[in-house]
């Protein structure tokens, strides 16, 4: 069994907000699910399938559901960090195939803009974890686990921190087109190294931003898909994994990618190669490097040359990458990149992206993101979708 | 330079073996009895082959740097790293009381107990060899 072809998104929604210091988490959540909602043309009342992560408020999904009135059949608060809504959409498709709802809805939303967020201080992720009393007192912030996995393919493989530099480069080359990104100077590799280090091999412009927002999809089974007035973006493949430090035998040079990614492409059975359009998380430049790598774009090792040089820009290179900005300049909402990842990508599919980084007659896309962090223990999401 | 303060450990019955240990200055790590491979971090039950045969065993301290980074925006910079044990595992760790911007791959480090707050059990760095 397969979920090739069983569900389509037909609703997509990236909140407008990058600073929401005057709404509710909650309030957050609901405005993105009413604009994918309107987006897909139904109504709250179609929606018979709930899936949120660990920025929604409350208990699993219990909070949220009540305070939109949800009337569900089918629920679901898988949380995988940063790349959850990937597998969510791949989760309501294999609920609509069995049966289990016709319309799901995925929400994301948070302020850690407003809150005072930063990838450099060092977070407590659960006091109870098994690892927290052997690496909390460390001093692990978002950004060193993700530069230590930079400096070991720097010193593995030869990455060399211009090629770094480039995938920042792309990304901002698609902002400037994106009247919402936080960022939308175009910005040159020397501006990135010129930019201060904040872990090394980091620098600051290696960094995604901190924003508030959000974003919702709306997933639908076959028969409603067909009934509506919006392009067809149908759900063909997909894959999820994770991968943490295995007992200490730790490889900081590949991701859980390496699991997701072949199984998305063998389910919609199609290849990197004929991939058009490819959203991949980019919390940091190095994660798209070692992604592209895990899943299948290049060779281990070559991520940082396949990048360089303009490679990801749309228009200019192979494969244009994060159309919208990416978390690198447009948008991080909840400090997790899933959602919009998916979002741009079915907006390539649909033709509405921005015209001067539209991909043409883009009718395979892919997204891709992994979620916690590289460094220590991570998910991983691949979902592969068609125009249809 | 000052140093960062370092926060105590939460420690837990599967774990507190280890944590009296370095109070007398002994660092330890886990080995299973049934499979024969040491592991990082510690754990009642083997993460290779799932025996709960597992034994404290005595640690020499040595090893060698697979991977680090400087925090340069944090009040007092610091060295997060993973190190290579002799006896095997690769354990997240700091590098401490060196000079941080000359460290790298592949160097030869060895333990040192850092007092953390609160009058918390020592943590296990390392210094350059
Ligand atoms: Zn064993």
């Amino acid at each position: 069994m397969s979920i090739k072809g069983k569900a389509y998104i037909m609703g997509a929604y990236e909140h407008p907000t990058r600073l929401a210091k005057d709404k509710s988490v909650a309030q957050l959540h609901a405005e993105c699910a009413l604009g994918a909602l309107a987006d897909a043309g139904l109504s709250k009342e179609d929606v018979d399938g709930y899936f949120c992560a660990g920025d929604a408020p409350g208990l699993g999904p219990l909070a949220m559901a009540d305070y939109m009135n949800l009337k569900l059949r089918h629920l679901d608060s898988t949380d995988l960090g940063g790349c959850s809504y990937i597998a969510h959409v791949a989760h309501a498709a294999q609920a609509i195939a069995m049966g289990k709802c016709r319309v799901a809805l995925i929400t994301l939303a948070g302020r850690p803009r407003s809150e005072g967020h930063s990838g450099a201080v060092p977070r407590m992720r659960g006091a109870d974890a098994p690892d927290t009393q052997w690496e909390f007192p460390l001093g692990v912030a978002t950004i060193n686990a993700y530069a230590m996995c930079a400096a070991r393919h720097m010193y593995q493989f030869g990455t060399t921190p211009e090629q770094l530099a480039w995938v920042k480069v792309a990304a901002s080359h698609h902002a400037q087109h994106n009247p919402h990104a936080m960022l939308r100077e175009v910005v040159t590799v020397e501006d990135v190294l010129n930019s201060p280090v904040i872990a090394t091999p980091l620098h600051r412009l290696d960094c995604c931003v901190v924003s508030d927002g959000g974003g919702a999809l709306v997933v639908v089974a076959p028969e409603i898909a067909k009934s509506l007035n919006r392009p067809r973006v149908k759900v063909i493949g997909a894959g999820e994994s994770m991968k943490g430090q295995m007992g200490g035998e730790v490889d900081l040079t590949y991701s859980a990618g390496v699991r997701s990614g072949p199984a998305a492409f063998a389910e919609a059975g199609v290849k990197p190669a004929d991939i058009k359009y490819a959203s991949i998380y980019d919390s940091f430049t190095i994660t798209v490097v070692i992604q592209l790598e895990d899943l299948g774009f290049c060779e281990k090792g070559q991520g940082g040359r396949f990048v360089a040089d303009g490679n990801l820009i749309s228009g200019v290179g192979r494969l244009p990458f994060n159309t919208d900005g990416g978390g690198l300049c447009n948008n991080h909402p909840a400090n997790r990149g899933g959602i919009t990842k998916v979002i741009e990508a079915v907006r390539q599919l649909r033709g509405e992206a921005h015209p001067a980084v539209q991909v043409k007659n883009c009718d395979l896309a892919l997204a891709h993101g992994t979620g916690g962090l590289l460094g220590s223990r991570h998910g991983a999401a691949t979902l592969i979708m068609e125009r249809e | 330079m000052a140093e960062r303060k370092i926060p105590a450990p939460g420690i837990n019955p599967e774990t507190e073996p280890f944590w009296a240990a370095a109070r007398e200055g002994r660092f330890l790590v886990k080995g299973c009895a049934a499979c024969g491979k040491n592991h990082w971090y510690p754990r009642a039950i083997c993460p290779f082959c799932f025996s709960d045969r597992t034994e404290w065993r005595p640690a020499s301290g040595r090893g060698v740097i697979y991977s680090v980074s400087v925090m340069k925006r944090a009040p007092e910079p610091y060295a997060i790293a993973y190190v290579t044990l002799e006896e095997g595992p690769t354990m997240m760790t700091n590098i401490v009381d060196c000079d941080l911007d000359a460290l790298r791959i592949g160097q030869p480090v060895r333990l040192v107990f850092k007092p953390t707050e609160g009058g918390g059990p020592p943590f296990p760095m390392f210094t350059p060899a």
